[in-house]
């Protein structure tokens, strides 16, 4: 794996704990919380080395 | 004016974790298939002509352990001559070349000579698929002793293998502008660099292979649309032109199929039948046989167009002349493909033979495109169930 690879699944990582942070604190709207699990499946398939 | 402000939810951490598993249930369901998919092998039984598998990565070691790196079945004949390297699965979504490697892998003995083949020299598309173009993920061959499955593949690597793509993709070495996607596209990486991105990785090994082996004659096994214009057809460089056009009018006259020659563009960079050339001794062959699958205008993508080739939409431009091949009601058969590449490519060796008796390659057991046509694939792949374990591999 080259480095900017490795980069990308760091960003990737990111992203889902920024995610998930976001799903933690939602309150109000159960829309906003399906959006943000459903945006999160390919970045956790890719970080799994599914697809 | 100011969007209302929603209550809090009664319940959110228990709404959070019910959309939570749903999430993980839709995230495995969508998941193990491609999982499965992307591990699952094909048993091919090395045949009495098989001599020894090897690795790309005995070429160039930019590929060692790397699941990229490919299977090579060398198949030596007792008499020493000529050296021949087919390739199949260039694009993986263009499986006749495959079906025909494994026929080729399971019944030909070499006699004089000796044939390389990688049944899969893009190993990471053919485990990859196309979802928004709703390919199957696998397609069956019956059998006289039961069905065969394959893994349906796409023309790109997965991006598993090699990400980020790319704005635009700079060929190596000429700097021509390409699209992002073929950095994952072997037939647009040719002829590679040992540590550059990992699909030119792939073709550098083979360009080592054809250099360090003195290959003669490389064939890369394809498949186009019927609507593109450079389907059914051999394209060849200059120096592969006159092989390619005695092998095209030979199969026009005693077998029957047209498979016209295409002349390699010499200004468009990356392709087999051009970087091969140029930068090795090796005559190559691109071999392209019709796959209405293909063809955008069709209907779903199902298995069975996929082996019989049958579309009414594609019937209709036929009507229309839209094609650049003849298009009845019979459709376009995997039979009908795969009988093409075998025989265009034997027509190809014997041609290379007849010209360089020193260079000779001679081989049985391979059957040719009337074989194919009557009695379908399925009847000559062997069955694993019946072979030695050591002669299975898994591909």
């Amino acid at each position: 794996m080259n480095v900017i690879m490795i980069f990308y699944y760091l960003i990737t990582a990111a992203l889902v704990c920024l995610l998930g942070w976001n799903l933690i604190r939602e309150k109000k709207s159960a829309n906003d919380m399906i959006l943000g699990l459903l945006v999160m499946i390919p970045l956790v398939l890719r970080l799994l080395r599914v697809k | 004016m100011s969007a209302p402000e929603s209550k809090p939810l009664a319940h959110p951490v228990r709404v959070k974790i019910v959309l939570a598993v749903l999430a993980a249930a839709l995230t495995v369901a969508g998941g193990v298939p491609l999982f499965k998919h992307r591990h699952f092998g094909t048993p091919f039984v090395a045949g009495p002509g098989v001599t020894k598998v090897i690795k790309l990565s005995d070429y160039s070691p930019g590929l060692k352990g790397r699941f990229v790196d490919a299977d090579v079945f060398v198949m030596e004949g007792a008499e020493p001559g000529g050296k021949a390297l087919i390739m199949a699965n260039t694009h993986a979504n263009e499986p006749a070349g495959y079906l025909a490697v494994k026929i080729l892998i399971e019944n030909a003995v070499v006699q004089k000579g000796t044939l390389y083949i990688i049944p899969t020299i893009n190993v990471s598309a053919s485990r990859n698929t196309k979802a928004g173009d709703g390919y199957p993920l696998y397609y069956d061959i019956p059998t006289d002793w039961g069905r065969v499955r394959f893994r349906m593949g796409t023309r790109d690597a997965s991006p598993l293998e090699s990400w980020p793509d790319p704005d635009v993709y700079i060929h190596y070495p000429d700097k021509q502008l390409l699209s992002y996607l073929d950095l994952r596209n072997t037939n647009r990486t040719w002829p590679g660099r040992p540590n550059g991105p990992m699909m030119e990785r792939v073709t550098y090994a083979a360009m080592e292979l054809m250099r360090k082996e003195k290959i003669d004659l490389a064939f890369d096994f394809h498949g186009a649309e019927t609507m593109f214009p450079v389907t059914n057809c051999i394209v060849a460089p200059q120096k592969s032109a006159k092989f390619a056009t005695l092998a095209s009018m030979m199969v026009k006259a005693m077998e029957g199929f047209d498979s016209h020659v295409e002349p390699s563009p010499q200004n468009f960079r990356g392709l087999s039948h051009r970087e091969i050339g140029d930068f090795s001794n090796t005559l190559p062959f691109l071999l392209e046989a019709p796959i209405p699958f293909l063809d955008q205008p069709t209907g779903p993508k199902t298995v069975k167009l996929l082996l019989d080739g049958k579309d009414p939409f594609l019937l209709s431009l036929a009507k229309k002349k839209k094609l650049f091949v003849s298009y009845d009601a019979n459709g376009w058969p995997m039979d009908k493909r795969v009988g093409q590449h075998m025989s265009t490519t034997l027509e190809i060796i014997r041609q290379f033979s007849k010209k360089t008796p020193d260079r000779a390659i001679r081989l049985s057991g391979a059957p040719k495109y009337a074989d194919l046509v009557r009695d379908g694939v399925g009847k000559y792949f062997h069955d694993p169930a019946k072979a030695e374990p050591g002669r299975i591999h898994y591909e």
